[in-house]
């Protein structure tokens, strides 16, 4: 397997440290070469939907210029959130020359973005690899653990950047699957969770996780697996917020997909 | 040569963007043109009086028309200067409207000079024009009718009362196609099967319909007035004459599979009659199915059961050859299958069927006996949820057209279903109702206000499992409310697709296809019935979704139209076919290769070899001409010489003399 | 009290410029407001956001709660049968406003005080700031 360039992103290395350090892991133990930037920049958070607001995509080229100068022609990320933001700038770019030009000329700094980069997100990768790989290095099977995969929004919508079908995706199931767990029918598993409402109208996101995790309760879950740190955060530490509002909520687990991994690999 | 142009305004289709006034003026002064004038509408009939006057009273030899597209009106003005006594391959049209005003009508200036540029290559093909006279060939008065449905049976029977002999083909074991799938039919709630039967029986036994089931179509050579058709009789392994339809190898064949007519919901076994009413009541074995194959007899269990001894395991498929003077196309239509409309659980939810399935869980002899029973567990379902546009009026996942007949169905399931369950609830999800037909908009009223089904105005973004129950999550824009309902049944109209085997069939009659499948009629609104492939007529759903009244309405006009081609004495074909000048034929076989109509044979020894063409094949396609490296063969009226006329005169001011390349001769 | 149809051009333009996509497109089958997560909190429908921008009355558009509850999950668009992206007629209504009011929708002030993933609240900001 070749080098891949990874982008951690802000949360990555904070409040969301476990994911990197268990992604890390986990590509290891698989014998993937993991190889974080040495520079880079915030991608941004979200992708800007203006149409005439050029500025705000160039936190996320920057980052795709950083990678062409590396030499390398794929960028992967563990985020979401930076996943979502990179592709969506990267097929802007790619299809409006224009733009790609105004962009260019504006960073006059930095070499010109040709638009050959591929943004991949790490279960993309992981598929690549292969279930029956991933099979054969799993020590502490999950035996049977009944786990919702939970998708959220960013990293199925819109079609042009999605790693999966939008209506029914099946990738994390599938990787659940090879480390012994028993995926269940979680029909909430593509429900937005609220993304950023939670720093201004916890009360919104408590309201909507509720549905979706006791959703994921009904099908006999008995944990929640995500990639993204934005839904982790709002499907676990919600779930205070979601005790006062519905005082016989009972806690649910909610884990990175990489921990899950982590612990199956004895990594 | 005194050639006479003429310049149609079209209205303002033509004059709105081109100076025509400018264009006689510049046209009046090439040498050759004796007149040039311009008229407001030129196929009409004042229009048509003028340029045969002018032919009559200036001697004209030859006409250059600048109008409308020859698609449109070149058998018009061809008949009109033929009533004036010239050939009509002394006529040119130049299409200064579909290639010229309408494509360029904010450049008015660049329009003109474009206009005025294509009538020059019109009168410089025109210099060597010769007159031809129309190709007559015999007609055979037979007609191949493909697809048994109701759409087949109707035109079969139709042709069949003109006194003309019929094919009438069909793919499955038995006559009837979707209707005999139907429980009802809107708006008068007739029991399908009791209106199609009679007609089904009617066409297995009239004297003048041949019939043949569990066949397809393997190879159509020809064109119209004589096609030869090369028909495959798939092997029944049962032989017909034999066979009294007593049911005795049913009762014993091991082997239970879904019954495709009940849209799976049912059994069958591998020794079957789709259903009861099947004509002709022949039992057909499903080899795939069946414990035997071509090579092993393992099972012999409907073998020894048959009293008759109608079983025979070594049947072949047989191949049978026609000809006939036109063939009528009949496939009708399939459903989208649930497996691309992901949002409604892609097929995985057993709950969740078409209206297809929903025909035959209500149809009395269906697989539930017409009692409306869930797929999952056969209870009874209190809640019924349709959702309509699944899969229509979609272009960015599904298909972008209305498939016209949904509506019209979905209340006549709620209506149904209300009956079959009066203490149900019945709830419709839709975005718009069209009830165009007769007595159609009373009938959804109807279901409305009598049955009082729930109209809600919205699409359903999501349906998905809860226990027992089916979730619905939809809106009713009317009120402003997402609405989310339980239900126990989700019935979807999913879009009406051509069947696959229609594309394939389109390929074998060379007859277009639109970007959907659906095959291309001539003209939508004045000749829905004729493909483009001449000889070939449409009917039903293979041209576009319609309903029953509809379909029968357009079998009767493709017979009509099939019966007066074969009344005639003979075939008139059109004279643009390709020639060979043996002269110059060096006998490499290009265009015989290059042929798509087969329509080139190789005659003549040694030094005089040379390349053949069958007038009545040939369909003046050019590709021919277009490989032939010694410019040896041409297509009358667009021979090489006139074409390269033509190229000169478009491009006369780009040539320089000194690039001048002609190849003469 | 009867909607006088006013044929807000300007603004209409501006909301289609900045968003790129043609409200026209739009036949109000709904889809949208029954896949929306945020549905349940907001004040007009998403498809009747649409509607208003059709019928030109900016004015209730503008004052709606609606376009701020937007979580930009692009379910919406997703789903569109004719293709029109809903969150990005969002956005662009939020811009107009913030760009003309010059005022923010949300001050730091107003925001949770927890520790929280950065995305969120850079995200937060960078929606619902001028």
């Amino acid at each position: 397997m070749k080098k891949m360039i990874y982008f951690p992103g802000c949360t990555l290395k904070t409040t969301a440290k476990p994911l990197e350090d268990s992604a890390l892991k986990v590509a290891e133990a698989l014998g993937m070469e993991i190889k974080e930037m040495p520079q880079w920049y915030c991608c941004g958070t979200v992708y800007s939907l203006a149409q005439d607001d050029l500025i705000k995509q160039l936190a996320s080229i920057r980052n795709l210029i950083l990678v062409q100068t590396l030499g390398h022609n794929e960028i992967m990320t563990l985020c979401s959130m930076c996943y979502n933001t990179l592709a969506q700038s990267n097929v802007l770019v790619r299809k409006d020359e224009k733009k790609l030009e105004k962009i260019n000329q504006f960073i006059s700094e930095q070499p010109d973005y040709k638009g050959e980069i591929e943004v991949k997100h790490f279960l993309t990768l992981l598929k690549k690899v292969g279930n029956e790989k991933i099979k054969e290095v799993v020590k502490n099977g999950l035996s049977g653990l009944r786990i919702a995969c939970y998708y959220g929004c960013l990293l199925l919508r819109p079609k042009e950047v999605g790693i999966d079908n939008y209506e029914q995706p099946t990738i994390l199931e599938e990787l659940m699957e090879a480390l012994g767990a028993k995926p269940v029918y979680f029909p909430y598993k593509t429900e937005c969770c609220g993304s950023y409402h939670t720093a201004i109208k916890p009360e919104i996101v408590a309201r909507r996780v509720y549905h979706i995790l006791e959703n994921a309760r009904e099908n006999r879950a008995e944990l929640v697996v995500t990639s993204c740190p934005l839904c982790y955060f709002n499907l676990k530490d919600r779930q205070k917020n979601i005790k006062k509002i519905y005082p016989d909520f009972k806690k649910i687990p909610v884990r990175y997909f990489t921990e899950i991994m982590s612990q199956a690999l004895g990594v | 040569m005194r050639i006479g142009v003429f310049v149609c305004h079209c209205g303002r289709n033509i004059a709105g963007s081109v100076d025509v006034k400018k264009v006689v003026d510049e046209i009046s002064h090439i040498k050759d043109v004796v007149l040039c004038t311009d008229y407001i509408y030129l196929c009409s009939e004042p229009g048509q009086l003028t340029i045969q006057e002018k032919i009559k009273e200036l001697n004209l030899t030859h006409i250059v028309i600048a109008a409308c597209t020859p698609a449109l009106h070149g058998v018009t003005f061809g008949r009109a200067v033929e009533a004036a006594g010239l050939n009509r391959y002394l006529l040119e049209i130049a299409n200064i409207r579909e290639q010229c005003s309408w494509v360029h009508q904010h450049h008015p200036e660049k329009a003109t000079k474009k206009a005025i540029c294509l009538i020059k290559g019109a009168l410089a093909k025109l210099k060597n024009a010769q007159p031809l006279k129309p190709i007559k060939v015999p007609l055979t008065r037979k007609v191949l009718v493909i697809g048994g449905g109701i759409a087949g049976i109707r035109a079969a029977l139709d042709i069949a009362q003109g006194g003309i002999e019929v094919y009438l083909v069909e793919k499955t074991p038995s006559l009837g196609g979707h209707m005999a799938q139907l429980s009802e039919t809107f708006p008068t709630l007739d029991c399908s099967s009791c209106i199609l039967t009679p007609l089904m029986v009617e066409a297995a036994h009239h004297k003048n319909i041949h019939v043949f089931t569990y066949t397809e179509v393997k190879r159509v050579e020809g064109v119209i007035g004589n096609f030869k058709v090369t028909l495959e009789k798939k092997p029944r392994y049962v032989i017909p004459e034999k066979c009294t339809g007593c049911n005795d190898c049913v009762d014993v064949c091991p082997v239970i599979v879904p019954n495709e007519f009940d849209q799976g919901l049912g059994a069958r076994k591998a020794i079957y009659v789709p259903f009861p009413q099947a004509v002709p009541l022949v039992y057909t074995i499903d080899l795939e199915h069946c414990l035997n194959d071509e090579k092993l007899i393992v099972c012999e269990q409907c073998f020894k059961a048959c009293g008759p001894r109608a079983i025979n395991f070594l049947m072949e498929p047989e191949e049978v050859e026609i000809e006939v003077g036109s063939i009528v196309v009949a496939t009708g239509y399939e459903l989208l299958p649930l497996e691309n409309l992901k949002e409604y659980g892609g097929g995985e939810y057993e709950d969740v069927i078409t209206s297809l399935d929903f025909e035959r869980l209500a149809s009395a002899s269906g697989p539930t006996g017409g009692v409306i029973k869930r797929p999952s567990d056969g209870k009874v379902p209190k809640s019924v949820v349709f959702i309509q546009c699944a899969g229509s009026r979609d272009p960015e996942h599904g298909r972008p057209y209305c498939s016209k007949i949904c509506c019209m169905y979905t209340a006549k399931h709620a209506l149904t279903y209300k009956h079959l369950v009066p203490e149900g609830e019945a709830c419709v999800f839709y975005i718009d109702v069209r009830a165009a037909g007769k007595r159609y908009e009373e009938f959804v009223q109807r279901v409305m206000g009598e049955e009082r089904v729930l109209y809600l105005r919205g699409k359903v973004s999501k349906v998905f499992r809860h226990n027992e129950k089916m979730i619905v999550s939809g809106v009713d824009t009317l009120s402003g409310k997402p609405v989310e309902i339980e239900a126990d049944l989700v019935v979807v109209a999913p879009a009406i697709v051509p069947s696959k085997k229609a594309q394939e069939l389109a390929k074998l009659l060379k007859a277009p296809v639109d970007e959907f499948g659906f095959m291309s009629e001539i003209h939508p609104k004045l000749r829905p019935v004729e493909s483009v492939s001449l000889g070939v007529y449409l009917a039903g759903a293979v041209q576009a979704p319609k309903d029953i009244s509809e379909t029968v309405a357009q079998a009767s006009a493709a017979a009509s139209k099939v019966l007066s081609l074969l009344s005639q004495p003979e075939a008139s074909l059109e004279p643009i076919v390709a020639h060979v000048n043996e002269e110059l034929c060096k006998a490499c076989r290009l265009c015989q290769k290059a042929c798509p109509f087969k329509a080139i044979t190789m005659v003549g020894k040694g030094k005089k070899r040379h390349a053949k063409v069958e007038e009545a094949l040939c369909q003046g396609c050019g590709v021919c001409m277009a490989i032939c490296e010694e410019h040896a063969i041409n297509v009358a009226g667009f021979t090489y010489e006139q074409l390269s006329m033509q190229l000169r005169a478009l491009l006369e001011d780009k040539i320089d003399d000194s690039e001048k390349a002609v190849k003469s001769g | 009290m009867r909607l006088v149809l006013k044929k807000n051009k300007h603004i209409l333009q501006k909301i289609e410029e900045i968003s790129g996509e043609n409200v026209f497109a739009c036949y109000q089958c709904g889809m949208c407001t029954a896949g929306c997560p945020m549905v349940s909190e907001m004040d007009i429908l998403p498809n009747q956001v649409i509607r208003l921008l059709q019928l030109g009355a900016m004015e209730e558009v503008i004052n709606t709660r609606t376009v701020w509850l937007c979580a930009s999950c692009y379910t919406c668009g997703a789903r569109c049968p004719k293709g029109v992206n809903l969150s990005r007629l969002m956005e662009a209504i939020r811009l107009m406003i913030l760009r003309e009011q010059n005022q923010d929708y949300v001050r730091l002030e107003e925001m949770v005080k927890e520790s929280l993933p950065q995305i969120a609240l850079i995200s937060a900001l960078r929606k619902f700031t001028a």
